[in-house]
């Protein structure tokens, strides 16, 4: 009885401390009469590169393709139902259109006025703009031949790999945690993609919520879902672990969870896509065949950093040793004094950690974050950890940039909206052919 | 009194309408797989896509009749279930889970795509096929039943095929699990090893568990598209597959009435709180929430309730837990 009192606490535990983060979010979420209008005119979002001058505010347009500003494009922002403001995109930078009052604006573009074979991977963007300052609202566009910046031919194929190995770095900062977690514990966490999300709003709710800038916000918010991993562990697994529950249990218990984070995320953040404030209006550089913007340069130098350092902590340090320990065999592990709950709790800090930073990185990548994106990326994540290996952390790092670019390059053949297609098609042939994954060691059963 | 009245209304038409009917048959499909057969199949979504895409392209692209497009959606779940067992069957249980789900998500993708907009409709899906449907109605025009359940004569109708569905699924599934044939799918689901000991050929044992679970769960989505005479893509998310595991471990899996019971008291306890929580914000309750978020609150309970289950009693309400302990590998 006490085991279940236990659990009971935990959850409740749980819930609290969850709620508790997410009730810091209403100075982010943009619902139609925000409950908190902005009061504090001197808090300018920052990262808008000239200050607005008092008493104006606005929102900025731009409309991206492949990170090359597309002109032309028609913009009408709309307050209440009634259009209020509208242009044109330009072909260099932001499109700046001031609005008399602050309050919760929509702001759309007309696809009929894209370029051919381009489209808009949303056409409508929902926005607080708050008294003084300019939010940014960015169009990505996607499809078409002429995606990449080259015009085809093998620049095409450069550019495409270089945006695959940036989404293969990505999913590979939450593949390994979702991995040695599985290693460690058994469990499949279904609710991997939350900790993805999660990591993405505490990015939101500091750097526009907060108005902390994002180089400081980001560490911050990794630090918090890495507690947030913690209390994972704490409050839900290590009390169902006690309780020997099995693990199809735990994993459907973990659908469970991922159910009510997400929706969680929706009913505090609402459903739009909210970009971070800084970064957003960067235009691509042109690297020879290929044009990434500057924070996809330090994403993905970052991401390599931390892939890294994970890797060498596995490999070199005591810690890690253990992990790979325990991650073998519990039972042996633990009989060779490694404390195997110690162990587990530092893999979900630090998967979590992880999933977080992976969150904030997308969010730039993606030039938003949304209440889904997480479970997005969830398959393609699963797809990525079972062709490297289950339980395996470099497998995880190798078969996450196989998929990335994978998914990236196949959208010479097949059309973009297709090419999760792929990657889970090879999910399903990889464990018919090869269920330990590539880099995975075939194991007797029974 | 009103308020009541619409609460009590709403919660007894869910008790037995049409997501009802939709969710028990697609549960008594998954009991087969998972209760029975204890195969972790989180691809449930698709075999309903396929029932419902089956009718719908067959009558609004092809012009078949009624009763081909039936074939077609059967024999097409059928297909599915042999394609995807055919490969994931001989896997552990969680590299099942995922493997299906990815193919249900390929279903999905594929049925949404611009590329094949000329056969699926696209995100938008079909729309218009179920005339053939209705005009076979035997009931003449007018309002039948009483109480909170008064339907127009096209309702009756689907009603009426749909708890027959029900009823004749759950009576195929009651005699099948008496059969030797049952008592082998328990036993695989209980030990496999032990099973294919005994001579037994396990991977068909299961192939069959997954085509019949299929099919029953295809006739869901038939009566998914006929009842609101239309298809779209993203209602056969995992989303449903994982509402489907809801209901059925609500009910309690291996039991024959737990998918029928699960999915009555999984509609009539969303129906309740939703009209509770949409009634109370109509009468200017502080409750923070707007009527937008009481949908969002009803997957939160949803959730919530799925963790819950598996914790506490995860033989569901009416489940023996000597009967199934889910702690398959």
């Amino acid at each position: 009885m006490r085991r279940r009192a236990a659990v009971v606490l935990g959850l409740a535990l749980f819930a609290v401390l969850t709620g508790a983060m997410l009730a810091l979010s209403p100075a982010v979420a943009a619902t139609p009469t925000p409950t908190t209008p902005a009061v504090d005119a001197e808090v300018t979002p920052s990262g808008t590169e000239s200050p607005a001058p008092a008493g104006e505010q606005g929102i900025r347009v731009r409309v991206l393709n492949a990170g090359a500003d597309v002109a032309g494009v028609d913009i009408t922002v709309i307050l209440d139902g009634e259009e209020v403001e509208s242009g044109e995109s330009l072909d260099s930078g932001f499109l700046e259109l001031p609005v008399t009052e602050p309050g919760a604006y929509t702001v759309t573009i007309d696809p009929e006025t894209l370029p051919d074979g381009l489209t808009a991977q949303r056409e409508s963007i929902e926005l607080a703009v708050q008294l003084g300052g300019f939010r940014p609202a960015i169009f990505p566009l996607t499809g078409g031949d002429d995606a990449g910046a080259g015009a085809g031919g093998p620049n095409r194929f450069l550019q495409l790999s270089a945006q695959g190995l940036r989404f293969g770095l990505i999913t590979a900062l939450a593949a390994i945690g979702l991995s040695v977690i599985f290693g460690t514990t058994g469990l499949t966490n279904f609710a991997h993609g939350e900790l993805v999300t999660f990591g993405a709003f505490s990015g939101l709710v500091l750097n526009v919520g907060l108005g902390i800038p994002l180089l400081v916000a980001a560490p911050i918010a990794v630090v918090v879902s890495g507690l947030f991993g913690l209390l994972n562990d704490l409050a839900l697994w290590q009390p169902l672990r006690r309780r020997g529950t099995g693990l199809v249990a735990m994993m459907i218990v973990s659908i469970g969870l991922a159910i009510v984070l997400r929706y969680s995320f929706l009913f505090f953040f609402g459903g739009q896509v909210q970009p971070y404030d800084d970064y957003q209006a960067q235009a691509g550089l042109d690297l020879g065949p290929i044009t990434l913007r500057p924070a996809d340069l330090v994403s993905m130098a970052l991401a390599t950093v931390v892939l890294l350092l994970v890797s060498v902590a596995l490999l070199r340090t005591r810690l890690g040793k253990a992990t790979r320990a325990v991650a073998d065999n519990p039972a042996l592990a633990a009989a060779t004094g490694i404390n195997v709950d110690a162990v587990i709790r530092v893999v979900w800090v630090a998967g979590a950690a992880l999933a977080g930073l992976a969150g904030i990185l997308l969010s730039l990548a993606q030039g938003g974050s949304q209440f889904e994106m997480g479970f997005q990326i969830l398959l393609l994540v699963f797809a990525a950890v079972t062709l490297g290996g289950l339980g395996t952390a470099f497998g995880a790092l190798f078969g996450s940039l196989v998929v990335g670019i994978f998914i990236e390059v196949s959208t010479v053949w097949v059309p973009a909206e297709l090419k999760n297609v792929g990657a889970l098609a090879i999910l399903i042939i990889i464990l018919l052919v090869r269920p330990q994954g590539i880099l995975g060691r075939a194991e007797r059963v029974g | 009194m009103d308020t009541l009245g619409s609460i009590f209304g709403n919660g007894a038409r869910a008790f037995i309408g049409l997501d009802t009917i939709i969710y028990a048959l697609a549960a008594i499909g998954l009991n087969v797989q998972f209760g029975y057969a204890g195969l972790l199949n989180f691809g449930q979504a698709a075999f309903l896509a396929i029932g419902a895409y089956g009718v719908g392209i067959s009558i609004a692209y092809l012009g078949l009749p009624l009763g081909i497009g039936v074939l077609v959606g059967i024999v097409g779940s059928a297909v599915l279930a042999l394609l995807l067992g055919i490969p994931t069957l001989r896997l552990r249980a969680d590299y099942l889970a995922i493997a299906t789900i990815a193919a249900a998500e390929i279903v999905r993708l594929l049925a949404r795509s611009g590329t094949f907009r000329e056969y699926t409709g696209g995100s938008a899906g079909i729309g218009g096929f179920s005339q053939d449907f209705y005009a076979l109605s035997p009931i003449s025009e007018g309002t039948y039943g009483f109480g909170p359940w008064r339907y127009d004569e096209r309702f009756t109708w689907i009603f009426l095929v749909g708890w027959t569905l029900v009823i004749l699924s759950s009576v195929l599934v009651f005699l099948l699990m008496r059969s030797p044939w049952g008592r082998v799918l328990k036993g695989i689901r209980e030990d496999e090893d032990a099973v294919r000991s005994l001579g037994k050929n396990v991977y068909a044992y299961k192939m069959q568990a997954l085509v019949i679970g299929g099919v029953i769960g295809c006739l869901g989505g038939m009566v998914f598209a006929l009842g609101r005479s239309s298809v779209q893509p993203d209602n056969y998310g995992t989303a449903l597959t994982f509402f489907v595991y809801t209901v059925l471990l609500l009910g309690g899996a291996a039991r024959v009435m737990g998918p029928v019971i699960g999915a009555a008291v999984f509609w009539l306890v969303l129906s309740v709180t939703d009209t509770a929580l949409r009634e109370a914000i109509d009468a200017g309750l502080p409750l923070g929430l707007s009527t937008s978020q009481v949908g969002q609150v009803r997957f939160i309970l949803v959730g919530a309730a799925l963790m819950a289950l598996m914790v506490f009693r995860p033989q569901g309400i009416f489940g023996d837990k000597r009967e199934l302990a889910i702690n398959a590998r």
